[in-house]
């Protein structure tokens, strides 16, 4: 069966060319059909890789290379497009097809309505998905590659789909800045990559001439000291790759703006899947991380200030989708957490229940956001859960997952991570609690904000209505993972209980991959009551949400004039945008304007068309003004000579 | 090394010189009675009335250009010709080609009408 | 006596081209259709075209068969042979380009395709001389070809403009040119790159020899900064000469700079670090100056400056590494660029001022009006910023490999540093096509040709090969780079 594992990327490759030539004749019930049929293909594929991953005899090690073909051969270095399938890249295609499919469901419905509430044309109906199918390949090649450099492909192929989807509603000019913002921040994160596989060859690949992440790895077991201290510069590169893919400090910035994409996208790229394909690579280069314990830590630092930064951002947000983002960067940094204190499992584990219950949310953010005509402003809202209780149920579930509210998807995954958090730094344990109280908080304020109390605004509430059966439907999928996601890893400790001594399920799954990482452990009892004490917090932050925006209570408005000055802060994100625009953008630009000017429009339209006016005026003629000109070009090249000579003199 | 370039710089002096002397020594002791005809500036013997810089008709530039196109190609005949004994049928083919490639220009600026007046 | 020995199969792609100019010439006087018109021009580009054909397939059959002949003039080593090919690729794609932009604004068709054939002779001889005197030769036979060309559009005053400046300015550095040979014929007794390799004396006149040969190099590759003519030449002159010279012109440089300097008797420590810094100068100020330029032509006049640039990195970085990876950029170089400029000649307003001829907001909306035609567009300028999996991309990937194997670790990160750069302004254009609806300012000439149809998918399918079959056309290269060097 793994032999035909290429199918995985032949559907959704299929299903947007199909789209891509034939989607604007064939109409929306076609598109639709063909895009979700090749999604739904995929998923089954990888269901299927994933049960004959387990027949897979020992010596394998949990782990399938499948070459499809040669791609380049020069001299002794070779790359191959070929595909590592193993516990961890399966994981991921699960997710991705899983989460994927649900999402396509849901859009085939929600995608009938443009951005102004007006049927979308046939035409950009059909270009959305294939737009949608092309990033679900280039996600599957990202995992699947069995190399850095068929990664690197899907990496830049994942950045442009995110950019094609961001910018969807080019007409409005804040999408189209928003999709240049993603692209750029991107690319300084790129470039990192970049930089960081070339290195990595020169340091490890050059002797196999290969890039294949096996052979980088083998390597790693001869190399000597020098190189292996040049593994922290290396990672250092990859980090800041990942920090550009899944917005961390410092190149979150693009995310919030993302949300301008259509809210589908927003729950498939930028919360689900391609936002976590930084926790991914590290994971799946957690070999030469391991040799770099520097980096190790400064990934786990970023990741907790980052999860404390955003979801303190996320308290004062009046926006829904952009609460749900910086959810998203700070649910992210807690991902980050993990992969730094080298607990990848968990840090995989977060990221799958947190693609379902965060999925959820999005998606249960855009039945409100169609309900109201595009309204977003929780400020606006209220009220909602009488008209539209399903999505209201579906909203809760989400949150409550997103709070780690006890027993739900999030509160085990975020657990793991503490728990190892805690083993190893209690600075970086103390920032994650309090990250989980603020988590809990927030969530808890949108769903009061959005479905309790009285409507604020009659005018939007009485227009507002439960959505259709397509876009309701999908979603009770993602709720019963965001229930039940977690059950695939309970801790031991909590298992031993019941007699379970495996109960962690992924953990034994992805062990192949994480053989060689071994993490210490604590006693049952302090496990336990680690769980108690963030389940308390979980239920603390509620409440304090409750009687904030329920109750109203008096002792809350005067916490919260209390923390006036910190809220004005928060509102503008820490200036951080502010602070990039003059320390970067400004500068650069009035660079670029310095050359532009410089070199053509003083130094030749300038004398041209002032040339050009005065003789124009004289009468002159055009000899002498060509004579103006060559002559300031010749001097160029004059100049030319003599720099070379000179040049010439002077080194030889 | 740098001997080899003497006769050259030699022969730079000796026309230098001799430029100097041509053009000072009439000066100096050739007669002068200078009148209105002999100051004016002659051209191939012809009196100039007008300002050089004017515009004529384009078939004189044609026939000049053409003119010294197909005149100095016959200068490469010269020592072809001279030749000719040692070079034998080879080089007898090769001027062919040569005036066959003359010849096409030929007639290419034939039919263009280069040599037509009008 | 001793008659000369010559082996014409050493120049026989060369002696086609130049039958074929000479039968172009006159074929507009032959048969009935003696007036002008669309069809007799489309016939002579016709029996252009098979030349060039003729003339490649003769170039295919001659690979691996090196051979010095014409008294030592001329080399037909494999070097030479993929150099003929380039440059026969892109005279072949700039001509499918003139097919229909030609009749369009004058009834010189004969002349045109002549002068055209002719540059590519000299093109071609340029980049398969081994003596001072040969290289001249045939370096003024295609730059007073391509004077003439760049003017041909007569009735525009950006036109005469441009060629006037070009055969001013080539004069200039052809004089530079001539005058290098000569120091270095002075200091060696010979114009034969053999003797010049083994007599050199490394002083004063090698190096100042070495150096005006530079200037004359440099003003054919647009290197800054002898680079001032090439935005208005290349703004000036038909897209289609415009296209097939930012091409050919820069392969049969690019060969010849390598033959020089393989001979040239200064040490490779010497010349690796001017032109480093004249890559360094060349890829940034055309990068920095392609930036705000809102003529599509311009734009690329600007862009083929970084390239030269970028394709420097890789003379600096020597013989073999370097040589392949220049040639392998060249091929990639030809598809793309001349497939962006083939775009760019639909987006041309007839009869436009230079100064407002296809502007980038020409492109708006493309997507929305001609999907397909986008698209490809996309793939051109994705390929000219070096995204992966297309050609520009491994082009780059070499040229830095290459740098960075032989320790220019620095200039390959400029490089890098550039190419960043680069990708603002080809997105500019990819966002302007696909995010923009189509407004007054937009254009498009239509209908699309047959061959430009052709032009465009010919460059598109070598862009997309090259990226996937990069690496056995790069060990191809790389052998006949192996040959060269090692001679």
């Amino acid at each position: 069966m793994l032999n035909y594992s290429w199918l995985i990327l032949l559907f959704p490759a299929v299903g947007a060319l199909f789209n891509a030539f034939w989607g604007r004749r064939l109409g929306p019930r076609l598109v639709k059909l063909v895009a979700n049929a090749a999604v739904l293909a995929s998923f089954v594929v990888a269901v299927l890789m994933a049960i004959s991953l387990q027949a897979l005899p020992a010596s394998a090690h949990g782990q399938f290379e499948l070459t499809l073909w040669p791609w380049i051969h020069s001299g002794d270095f070779r790359v191959d497009l070929a595909m590592l399938i193993d516990p961890l890249s399966v994981v991921m295609a699960l997710v991705i097809t899983g989460v994927g499919f649900v999402i396509h469901l849901y859009a085939a419905e929600y995608m009938k309505l443009d951005d102004e509430h007006q049927p979308l044309d046939d035409r950009r109906y059909a270009r959305f998905f294939v737009y949608l199918n092309f990033f679900i390949l280039m996600m599957l090649t990202l995992v699947l590659a069995n190399n850095f450099l068929q990664m690197y492909v899907g990496w830049e192929g994942v950045g442009l789909a995110s950019y094609l989807l961001i910018g969807f509603w080019f007409h409005k000019p804040s999408a189209a800045d928003a999709g240049k913002k993603a692209f750029i921040v991107n690319r300084v994160g790129d470039f990192g990559l970049a930089l960081a596989i070339m290195w990595l060859f020169f340091l490890l690949g050059r002797d196999a001439g290969s890039l294949a992440f096996n052979d980088i790895f083998h390597a790693l077991d001869g190399a000597t000291l020098a190189v292996k201290s040049a593994l922290g510069g290396v990672t250092l590169l990859l980090l800041l790759a990942a920090t550009g893919k899944s917005a961390q400090i410092p190149l979150f910035v693009w995310l919030p703006d993302a949300m301008e994409g259509p809210t589908p996208v927003s729950a498939l790229i930028h919360a689900a899947t391609m936002v976590t394909a930084g926790v991914y690579m590290i994971a799946r280069t957690h070999p030469l991380f391991e040799l770099a314990p520097g980096t190790m830590t400064i990934v786990a630092w970023i990741g907790a200030i980052t999860a404390l930064m955003a979801a303190s951002i996320a308290m004062v947000q009046t926006d829904l989708k952009r609460i749900l983002a910086y959810s998203t960067i700070s649910q992210l940094g807690y991902m980050f957490l993990a992969v730094g204190v080298g607990a990848y499992a968990a840090g995989i584990f977060h990221l799958t229940t947190h693609a379902l219950y965060k999925a959820l949310l999005f998606l249960a953010a855009g039945s409100v956001m169609h309900a109201l005509h595009g309204e977003l402003n929780i400020d606006l809202m209220g009220g909602l859960k009488a008209k539209m209780p399903r999505t209201y149920w579906q909203f809760l579930i989400g949150a409550a997952a997103l709070a780690g509210f006890p027993l739900l998807a999030g509160f085990w995954s975020k657990d793991e991570i503490l728990y190892f958090t805690f083993q190893q730094n209690k600075a970086l344990y103390a920032i994650g609690l309090g990250t989980a109280f603020l988590t809990a908080f927030y969530s808890f304020r949108a769903v009061f904000r959005a479905f309790a109390g009285k409507p604020r605004d009659q005018h939007l509430y009485e227009h507002a209505h439960e959505q259709s059966q397509g876009m309701v439907a999908p979603l009770w999928v993602l709720a019963f993972g965001a229930v039940f996601a977690g059950l695939i890893g309970i801790p031991a400790a909590v298992g031993g209980l019941f007699g379970l001594e495996e109960s962690h399920m992924l953990e034994q799954w992805l062990h192949p991959v994480f053989a060689d990482v071994s993490l210490p452990s604590l006693p049952v009892v302090w496990e336990l009551s680690l769980l108690a004490g963030s389940s308390l917090v979980a239920l603390l932050g509620i409440y304090l949400a409750y009687a904030r925006y329920v109750q109203q209570a008096g002792w809350t408005l005067f916490l919260q004039r209390l923390f006036t000055p910190l809220q004005s802060l928060l509102e503008h994100k820490y200036y951080v945008d502010e602070l990039y625009t003059a320390v970067i953008v400004n500068p650069l630009r009035t660079l670029a304007t310095f050359f532009y000017r410089f070199s053509d429009q003083t130094l030749i339209e300038g004398i041209v068309n002032g040339l050009g006016r005065v003789t124009m005026v004289v009468g002159g003629g055009v000899a002498r003004l060509q004579s103006g000109m060559v002559g300031l070009y010749a001097l160029s090249v004059l100049v030319g000579v003599v720099g070379l000579l000179a040049l010439m003199f002077l080194v030889g | 090394m740098m001997i080899d370039y003497l006769p050259l710089l030699i022969l730079f002096v000796v026309a230098a010189v001799f430029a100097a002397i041509a053009i000072i020594m009439p000066s100096l002791i050739g007669p002068k009675n200078p009148n209105k005809m002999k100051q004016e500036p002659i051209e191939s013997g012809m009196i100039p009335f007008t300002d050089a810089r004017q515009r004529f008709p384009v078939q004189y530039y044609m026939v000049a250009v053409l003119f010294i196109l197909f005149d100095i190609e016959v200068v490469f005949m010269y020592p072809w010709a001279v030749l000719l004994n040692k070079l034998k049928v080879f080089g007898l083919i090769e001027m062919g080609f040569f005036l066959l490639i003359l010849l096409i220009g030929y007639v290419y600026v034939w039919r263009k009408g280069a040599f037509e007046w009008d | 006596m001793n008659l000369p020995h010559i082996d014409f199969s050493v120049i026989t792609p060369e002696l086609i081209v130049i039958a074929t100019a000479l039968v172009v010439m006159l074929a507009e006087f032959v048969g009935a259709h003696a007036t002008p018109s669309p069809t007799r021009s489309h016939r002579i580009a016709l029996i252009a075209l098979l030349g060039l054909v003729l003339a490649a397939l003769a170039a295919v059959a001659g690979l691996g068969r090196a051979a010095t002949d014409i008294q030592g003039m001329l080399v037909a080593d494999d070097l030479g042979r993929y150099l003929e090919l380039v440059v026969l690729l892109a005279a072949a794609l700039g001509l499918l380009l003139a097919w229909d932009y030609l009749p369009q604004f004058t009834k010189m068709h004969s002349e045109y395709y002549a002068l055209y054939l002719l540059a590519v002779v000299g093109m071609m001889f340029m980049g398969k001389s081994t003596e001072l005197i040969t290289l001249f030769v045939s370096l003024e036979i295609l730059s007073v070809a391509l004077y003439v060309l760049t003017g041909f559009h007569r009735g525009q005053l950006a036109a005469g403009e441009a060629a006037l400046k070009y055969f001013l300015l080539g004069a200039f550095s052809s004089a530079f040119f001539i005058y290098g040979a000569a120091l270095l014929y002075g200091d060696t007794g010979s114009t034969h790159l053999v003797d010049i390799a083994a007599r050199a004396s490394g002083g004063f006149l090698t190096l100042a020899g070495l150096a005006l040969l530079l200037v004359g190099f440099g003003f054919k590759l647009a290197v800054v900064p002898f680079h001032m003519w090439t935005p208005d030449v290349y703004q000036g002159a038909p897209t289609p000469v415009t296209a097939f010279m930012s091409v050919g012109t820069k392969a049969a440089a690019f060969v010849a700079l390598f033959r020089v300097l393989q001979a040239a008797g200064v040490s490779y420590a010497t010349w690796s670090l001017v032109l480093a810094l004249l890559a360094t100068l060349t890829m940034t100020w055309g990068n920095l100056a392609a930036l705000r330029q809102s003529s599509l032509k311009r734009m690329l006049a600007y862009s083929s400056i970084a390239h030269a640039g970028y394709m420097l990195i890789g003379v600096t970085a020597g013989m073999q590494l370097g040589l392949s990876a220049v040639l392998f950029y060249l091929f990639a170089y030809a598809f793309m660029n001349i497939g962006a400029f083939a775009v760019v000649s639909l987006l041309e307003r007839p009869g436009y001022h230079a100064t407002q001829d296809a502007t980038i907001d020409a492109a708006r909306g493309l997507f929305a009006r001609k999907p397909l035609l986008a698209v490809v567009m996309a793939i051109f300028l994705l390929s000219l910023a070096g995204v992966p999996p297309l050609a520009g991309f491994f082009g780059k990937l070499y040229l830095f490999n290459a740098a960075v194997q032989s320790g220019w670790i620095w200039l390959a990160i400029v490089g890098m540093i550039n190419s960043v750069v680069s990708a603002y302004y080809y997105l500019r254009v990819t966002v302007l096509m696909f995010m923009t609806e189509a407004d007054e300012t937009s254009f498009l000439r239509s209908p699309l040709s047959n061959a430009t149809g052709l032009a465009i998918a010919v460059a598109m399918v070598g862009t997309l090969l090259l990226g996937i079959f990069a690496g056995p056309w790069l060990q191809q290269l790389g052998q006949a780079a192996l040959a060269f060097a090692g001679s």
